[in-house]
């Protein structure tokens, strides 16, 4: 005990972080995957907050997208294909204190894994998500996804996809409960991470969503929202992200939003081209699940063991003249 | 909605005629039935009954008879709704065999019970008469050709015009009438009255006082209905009981096991018949601190306990059949990533959904070998009711040991089952201990397999220098992904070897019986109290039989080698599927066994046969007499 107190005084002291304290492997996406820029804004975030490493952790899926955990140097859950935010819920909900962070991708997210994203936007627990979504299956070698663009060639939609894409921004919107919608992209980093600040310090669930090239199986399929910088437009507001002037002069497309309004922010996310960047919601007061159901109480086994007598005392039979008084 | 208070209520019963004389006969055990159509309160007079029963010192076993709907229809075969309640001058550990005696409200649930062979020949009916005078014509003849059917058959059928009873009390008999009944059997079981209204008391604790008064009265009218009426009364003798007994049924006893193991989440999704342990915690776990989350689905109910167990709270789910199966892959990767979580799967009958409400262990194999690759993980079945208590509280602590997941099998047959058992003595060394969240020796590895048992040190979040990712890809001991063979196999031999750590701490359960003989029946789970009773009855009829309860089917303790050779024949006796070797394409080559045998087969290489049934109920130790009898007759054909 005493030796846990003193490195708690000690660490008050010694707390600050760099860079390299949240770098953990090498990331083995391909060159030029939007993968990198999230991680990049999520290790400067990590350290601008300086987050405590061994208070954070990272939850991820199955996909490129979820490899993040292996390349942060916090602790990290690898789960399984779809299940980040069950698995991230039951940490939040057994460690309130800790800082849960979920990486998944639109596959791991908008397909397999689609109930759990509509009931963590109920559940409101806080915790940032991050959806990585290149609009295509990449670990699996390039399938069709759900926010693949009609028309999309892929190997299972050879002749192009058959459907519409899903709109992650407009399903997140219509759930009641939710408190907090972005969208970023890859490319221009310093919104990136204005956006996923903006997510880390709201209380309650953030789900930003990060349109992410993929290089490799849809080299083309992002070039014309690059290049043309009219195709995105800023959402700008005080209460929201407000670009530095550099930004404000490269993307003059832009857009006064209030992120409390959202009817404006459900028309905004239906709108595909420009592709509207910046934060569509935001809700604080929407209550957390986790804090509704106390999860931050100290339990003593004084507390289990009243409990468990009175439960015991409900089911004994008591001999004539002992049972206890009501 | 209990009985309604008519105008004209009769005064206290004080003016009562003296009942006629009439000659207490003396029972070692009976079983009786109340069978109703749904929402009659068949269940609630049962349950009465055998806590009645259990207060005035009675062994009881009760097993609930549950329609698979909510609503069945009225005056349906197959909508049974009821009780079974075995009352005994000794410990009761099962259901019994046919029932000698059944209270029906009507005589189509009646039938349901007679097509199931749950009467026995002769069972005396006390069958509700108004029926006969109904003003439908058609339901008059059912209820007229049904009784001349019965009483062909030779049931002693005696018709109690209970609706009539009744209504001279309240003004709507069919919620009342459950009550009457209880009273009758108060009197013919030669129960103290008084601890019938106390236990209605209870039992409407929520309601409105004019409430219970009515359901007093109602009991009360009964008791003295049959004291007046009846031909018959029954004595079964108290045992004494010599420490303080509590009384629950298999689904709250696990709750209570959960409670006491000091896991605090339980996250789980609605599936019968394993609801009711969650619809308890829901009610409870929270003054201790623990809470229940409902999740959007089985998957997640799993994912959400694993999430918690990582984050250095041991949690738990809670399912049946079909969520089992749901739950397989997040198993598998707690199995992969060395997180501990406790399973509780109470089986139903199976494949697909099959039999929601009903008894069968057909989920054996699958949580033993279920998981795509090889996933080890522990698996126990309690033994009976209160077994299902202790079984959680081992479960938590297998788990956390250990970094592995615990799969507790319960059935339906212990999930609505009530009986009575010591009540447990409060041990801390059952919670689990605080959360370590010390910092950790720099450069340590997360995944530090001895080399002997396959045990490591996990880390939690929250611990200074333990930080790593887990995942369900093949790791190193740093948890980093590799795919190279030895490191591969690295992994899959210490996750085996913790099963081998575990069973070389495991003891042998002791035979029941003696200790050699010509056979031994092995069970598992809830069948104990059934087969050891065939045993006890088979013994006394000069049989050399005896029987090997396993708690632990996964690992297995060591010694059921050695027990089973000093028999000269070892079966299995099962509540599962089995291929029948009458079946003409059945043979020795391709007969699937059930799910013990299986396993004993091949672990032991003995020839070791089963008999099992797949009726949808728990197993009666009368079936298991006369199949061994059958057997044990081959046996002496051999030898001669």
């Amino acid at each position: 005990m005493t030796s846990n107190a003193t490195n708690r005084l000690v660490r008050m002291y010694e707390e600050h972080h760099a860079l390299e304290d949240y770098q953990g492997g090498v990331p083995r996406w391909c060159n030029g995957c939007g993968d990198n820029a999230i991680l990049a804004a999520v290790q400067r975030l990590c350290r601008d907050e300086d987050l405590r490493p061994e208070k954070t952790v990272f939850v991820s899926g199955i996909g490129c997208s979820s490899r993040f955990p292996h390349y942060m140097k916090t602790y990290g859950f690898h789960g399984i294909h779809g299940r980040a935010l069950p698995i991230a819920q039951g940490i939040k909900m057994a460690r309130p204190d800790l800082h849960v962070f979920v990486n998944t991708g639109d596959g791991d997210n908008c397909s397999i894994g689609t109930a759990h994203w509509i009931h963590a936007i109920r559940y409101n627990m806080n915790m940032t998500m991050i959806l990585h979504d290149n609009r295509i299956y990449g670990l699996t070698k390039k399938q069709v996804s759900p926010t693949s663009p009609l028309g999309t060639k892929s190997n299972t939609t050879p002749r192009g996809a058959y459907l519409e894409a899903l709109n992650p921004l407009t399903v997140t919107l219509g759930v009641q409960n939710v408190s907090f919608v972005a969208q970023a992209v890859d490319w221009i980093p310093e919104v990136l991470y204005q956006i996923v600040s903006a997510a880390f310090h709201h209380q309650g669930f953030s789900f930003v969503r990060v349109i992410q090239r993929c290089p490799e199986f849809l080299p083309r399929m992002f070039d014309a929202l690059v290049n043309d910088t009219q195709r995105t437009q800023l959402l700008i507001h005080e209460d929201g992200i407000q670009p530095s002037a550099a930004i404000g002069r490269l993307y003059r497309n832009q857009l006064q939003h209030d992120p409390a309004d959202i009817d404006r922010a459900r028309e905004i996310a239906s709108v595909e081209d420009p592709v509207p960047i910046g934060i569509l919601y935001r809700d604080p007061a929407v209550p957390c699940y986790e804090v509704i159901r106390n999860a931050a109480l100290q339990r003593t086994p004084e507390m289990v063991r009243a409990g468990l007598e009175s439960e015991f005392d409900k089911f004994t039979v008591w001999p004539e003249g002992q049972q206890p008084a009501a | 909605m209990n009985a309604t208070i008519a105008a004209d209520l009769p005064e206290e019963t004080s003016g009562r005629r003296p009942a006629p004389a009439k000659e207490v006969v003396t029972l070692d055990e009976h079983i009786v039935e109340i069978v109703s159509d749904s929402g009659e309160g068949a269940q609630r007079c049962g349950q009465s009954l055998g806590a009645i029963a259990a207060k005035m010192g009675n062994g009881v076993w009760t097993v609930e008879i549950i329609p698979a709907e909510i609503q069945p229809p009225a005056r349906s075969i197959a909508g049974a709704s009821g009780n079974r309640i075995r009352l005994g001058a000794r410990a009761i550990t099962n259901g019994g065999d046919e029932a000698d005696m059944v209270v029906a409200f009507n005589e189509q649930v009646l039938l349901g019970r007679v097509r199931d062979g749950e009467l026995k020949p002769g069972c005396t009916i006390l069958l509700e008469s108004m029926w006969r005078e109904h003003r439908d014509a058609g339901i008059r003849q059912a209820y007229v050709d049904t009784y001349d059917r019965l009483i062909g058959d030779g049931y002693n059928v005696i018709e109690i015009p209970m609706e009539t009873e009744c209504l001279k009390i309240v003004s709507d008999a069919r919620r009342g009438k459950n009550m009457f009944a209880l009273g009758m059997l108060c009197s013919i079981y030669s129960l103290d009255p008084s601890l019938g209204r106390e236990q209605v008391a209870y039992a409407l604790r929520k309601k409105d006082r004019r409430v219970i008064e009515a359901n007093q009265r109602l009991l009360d009218a009964g008791f003295e209905w049959a004291e007046q009426n009846l031909e018959f009364k029954y004595s079964i003798p108290a045992i004494k009981a010599t420490e303080l007994q509590i009384v629950t049924n298999g689904n709250t006893s696990l709750a209570l096991g959960v409670l006491a193991s000091g896991m605090e989440i339980c996250a789980m999704y609605p599936i019968t018949p394993a609801t009711s342990v969650s619809h308890y915690l829901s009610d409870v776990f929270e003054k201790v601190g623990g809470l229940v989350h409902q999740a959007e689905d089985e998957i997640a109910a799993a994912t959400f306990a694993l999430g918690a167990s990582y984050a250095g709270k041991c949690a738990v789910t809670v399912t049946s059949g079909p969520g089992y199966s749901l739950k397989q892959e997040a198993i598998g990767l707690a199995v992969m990533a060395e997180i501990p979580m406790v399973v509780i799967n109470v089986q139903r009958g199976g494949p697909s959904t099959g039999q929601p409400t009903k008894a069968e262990q057909g989920d054996l194999l699958t949580v033993c070998y279920g998981s795509h690759g090889d996933a080890p993980k522990v698996v126990l079945a309690p033994s009976g009711i209160e077994d299902c208590f202790y079984s959680v509280i081992t479960a938590r602590k297998i788990a956390e040991t250990f970094n592995m997941v615990v799969v507790v099998l319960s059935d339906a047959s212990l999930a609505t089952a009530q009986t009575s058992f010591p009540r447990p003595e409060f041990d801390e060394e059952w919670l689990a201990p605080p959360i370590d969240q010390s910092p950790v020796p720099v450069d340590s590895k997360p995944y530090d397999w001895d080399e002997f048992t396959g045990l490591f040190r996990r880390f939690t979040p929250g611990q200074p220098h333990g930080m790593h990712t887990v995942t369900g890809l093949a790791h190193d001991r740093n948890s980093r992904v590799a795919y190279d063979p030895e490191t591969n196999e690295e992994g899959l031999r210490h996750r085996s070897l913790k099963l081998i750590a575990l069973q070389k701490t495991l003891t042998t359960a002791p035979v029941f019986g003696d200790e050699e003989g010509d056979m031994l029946l092995i069970g598992w789970g809830s069948t104990k109290g059934a087969i050891e009773e065939a045993v006890v009855r088979l013994r006394a009829e000069g049989y050399r039989v005896s029987s090997l309860h396993l708690t632990f089917l996964q690992p297995m303790p060591s010694g059921v080698g050695k027990v089973m050779k000093r028999f000269r024949r070892v079966m299995t006796i099962e509540n599962n599927w089995s291929d029948r070797l009458q079946d003409d394409l059945v043979d020795e080559d391709n007969r699937r066994f059930s799910a013990l045998a299986w396993m004993l087969r091949a672990r032991f290489l003995v020839d070791i046969d089963c008999w099992s049934e797949s009726r949808g109920r728990p197993l009666k130790p009368g079936a298991i007499c006369q199949e061994i009898r059958s057997r044990l007759a081959d046996l002496t054909e051999d030898d001669a």
